[in-house]
């Protein structure tokens, strides 16, 4: 692909018309999304409104009945297959629970992937780790388990395990649900920092002042659609549907 | 191939009664012993605490047939003739306290502490506390891996064949000699372990789980 | 009681109790470390194998668990080798071990890897582990962990059952206390010594899961917490 082409508008991940059932229940019901590369995306709703679901199905967790998810032009594709094997190259993914690995100290955590998929020498991966946590703010903490840290510090080792396999795209699905306001707080800079730095992102939250702040789009979802979308700015401002008008309003 | 007789057979399955005889004696004698065993473990006095941990030990590191040997010859030191079915109930008490003393402790101490402050409150004494209060409790949570253990019970008073008793392992010895069929007669006489065994084992599952859905 | 007790036999037949010992513990080392292999793949089998590997898996506990080792060890010994398959009894005993090990093994490591929340195999799947390196890294070391003294129990009362394959003649402790016994007619004596050994192979076996364990949980060993 001409580097013209791929710079101007590129999308990093296409999701079309998507349908994803557990059982007879319909979670997606027909999901399209574009996210272009350095956007940062927004998926707002209810519980249950199938934003979750829409983010493990990018991130492969989840395998859709109807429609198709591309990232980096390539699809999703079937656990073990080669398609699957690139979308880990491309996406990170960082978790509401931080799932990081009781067993393992921070550094280990982080190096884990970087040794046993990139092939990486330890001293390699260890001068990654150092960066990765330098970036988030825990240098200190290199030594560390996770059963040491706090949830917010958990969180943020979490993104810089997925930060160090340097991803096309991070999804990140509620990350923010299980903390505090204070340890809220500080995950939210470090997102809002990789936003800034042009990292694609999408942010499954619960945040609406992040999502004013640092959003370049939101999408609002409610009954396993894409029921409102647009410009951050301007969704927030014309609310166009009844349903994201009461959302907004029963957030703040 | 396999010349194995019906004769055989009953001979085998008569031979488990006393699989079964011995099986009963050594879960009561055991009971018996067991539950002293069981108390001292929790008791304040670190002297009861020690003679019954020592005790503990000293069984659950000696293999059984060891124990077997010793009650065996120990009853001949001691004057008595040597007859296998009392060295064999003789061991398997000994056996069985020492297990089942170490399972009850455990079900003793999962009754919540604040049942013993409770009852400490309305002026119940030490033996009306265990009789009316933690040993009910205690009870029902000590029936699955009480059961699970009439399992190993079962399975190693097989051991007695090895003092001359002769119950199913022996008899499926005796068999062999007759026969030279070993691979026949022993699945078989392994099959007639099973069928004691497995309904037990079921049971001890059944009930755990039933425990574990009543709690949560 | 008037009955004297006379160890004298020892000066002489120490040599013979340590042999004994030496054999007891190379059969049993092998069989813990081989069963332990076998339960872990079946457990594994158990947890995350297809409908087919799992009942295969849990039928050989279930005939395992509920049948005598000493009634395996002769179908081992005497069954295989009337179906033509001669070994020796150190071999059989190492066998009839292994698989009552394995099979134990395979339940207390099944309650393990259950214990492994399945957002763990979803961070590491994310992370682009293949489902081998998430098994090793993710899975195994922190279920072994949770189970941990269930294995090393378990390690210690097959330690001690070995003392049954004295009954096919392997020339292990029990075996050698019978023969002593047999050529000197100090049967209780003998078999107080013997006991005097177990128990002290039973402490070294504890204080060996221990150190091991050490060597293994190195988050334990920093931080001394459970997982």
């Amino acid at each position: 692909m001409p580097a013209a082409l791929e710079q101007a508008n590129e999308s990093v991940v296409s999701v079309k018309d998507v349908i994803k059932e557990f059982g007879p229940l319909r979670v997606l019901d027909g999901v399209g999304l574009e996210v272009e590369r350095g956007q940062t995306v927004a998926i707002v709703g209810r519980s249950g409104s199938g934003k979750s679901t829409l983010l493990r199905c990018i991130a492969g967790l989840e395998t859709v009945q109807g429609g198709s998810i591309t990232v980096c032009g390539h699809p999703v594709g079937r656990p073990g297959s080669a398609a699957r094997a690139q979308l880990r190259r491309d996406v990170g993914m960082v978790f509401q629970s931080y799932n990081l690995f009781p067993h393992l100290n921070v550094e280990r955590n982080i190096t884990l992937a970087l040794t046993l998929v990139k092939k990486e020498s330890k001293g390699e991966a260890k001068r990654r780790a150092a960066e990765v946590l330098a970036m988030v703010g825990l240098t200190d903490k290199i030594a560390s388990y996770p059963e040491q840290l706090s949830g917010g510090q958990q969180q943020r080792v979490a993104i810089a395990r997925s930060l160090a396999l340097q991803p096309q795209v991070m999804l990140f699905d509620e990350v923010t649900s299980a903390l505090d306001p204070e340890l809220t707080a500080e995950v939210l800079g470090v997102m809002e920092n990789l936003a800034h730095q042009g990292m694609t992102m999408i942010s499954v939250t619960h945040e609406m002042g992040f999502a004013r702040r640092v959003a370049d789009v939101v999408v609002f979802m409610h009954q396993g659609k894409v029921w409102e979308t647009g410009p951050t700015a301007e969704v927030f401002a014309n609310p166009r549907t009844a349903e994201f008008k009461q959302f907004v309003g029963s957030e703040l | 191939m396999i010349q194995l007789s019906f004769n055989h057979l009953i001979y085998l399955v008569e031979a488990a009664r006393w699989t079964i005889l011995l099986s009963v004696i050594a879960f009561v004698g055991g009971a018996i012993v067991g539950l002293p065993i069981a108390l001292m473990r929790v008791s304040k006095s670190a002297a009861l605490r020690g003679i019954a941990w020592g005790y503990i030990q000293l069984i659950q590191g000696t293999p059984l047939l060891i124990v077997l040997f010793l009650s065996y010859f120990g009853l001949g030191i001691l004057g008595y003739k040597l007859d296998p079915l009392v060295a064999a109930g003789l061991s398997f008490t000994f056996y069985a306290a020492a297990f089942l003393g170490e399972i009850w402790r455990g079900c003793i101490e999962a009754v919540p502490k604040t049942q013993w402050e409770a009852s400490d409150c309305l002026g119940l004494n030490l033996f009306q506390q265990y009789a009316y209060v933690i040993l009910p409790q205690a009870l029902r949570i000590a029936i699955p891996p009480t059961v699970g253990f009439m399992v190993q019970i079962v399975k190693n008073t097989s051991l007695a064949s090895v003092i001359g008793f002769v119950e199913l392992a022996r008899a499926g010895q005796i068999v062999n000699n007759s026969t030279f069929e070993p691979f026949a007669i022993f699945t078989a006489v392994a099959a007639i372990y099973f069928v004691l065994c497995y309904p037990l084992s079921v049971a001890a599952r059944t009930l755990e789980r039933r425990a574990h859905a009543g709690r949560s | 009681m008037s009955y004297k007790f006379d160890f004298e036999f020892l000066a002489e037949r120490w040599p013979d109790f340590v042999a004994g010992a030496w054999l007891t513990i190379q059969l049993t080392v092998l069989s813990i470390a081989l069963g332990f292999l076998v339960g872990t793949l079946c457990a594994l089998a158990r947890v995350y194998g297809g409908p087919v590997l799992r009942r295969l898996a849990g039928g050989y506990v279930e005939i395992i668990r509920n049948t005598p080792l000493l009634i395996q060890i002769f179908i081992v010994y005497f069954g295989l080798s009337s179906l033509g398959l001669k070994l020796s009894a150190e071999v059989s005993a190492v066998l009839a071990l292994t698989i009552n090990m394995g099979a134990y093994t395979t339940e207390i490591m099944r309650a393990g890897i259950e214990s492994i929340q399945r957002t763990q195999l979803e961070a590491a799947d994310c992370l682009g582990l293949t489902r081998l390196q998430t098994i090793l890294h993710v899975v195994l070391l922190p279920a072994m962990e949770r189970v941990y003294p269930s294995l090393g129990s378990q390690g210690v009362l097959l330690m001690l059952a070995s003392s049954i394959t004295s009954q096919i003649s392997a020339e292990e402790l029990t075996a050698t206390a019978n023969l002593v016994q047999s050529d000197t007619y100090r049967s209780f004596e003998v078999y107080v010594i013997v006991a005097v050994v177990y128990l002290a192979l039973s402490a070294l076996y504890r204080l060996g899961f221990w150190a091991i364990g050490l060597i293994l949980f190195e988050r334990r060993r920093r931080l001394g917490t459970p997982l």
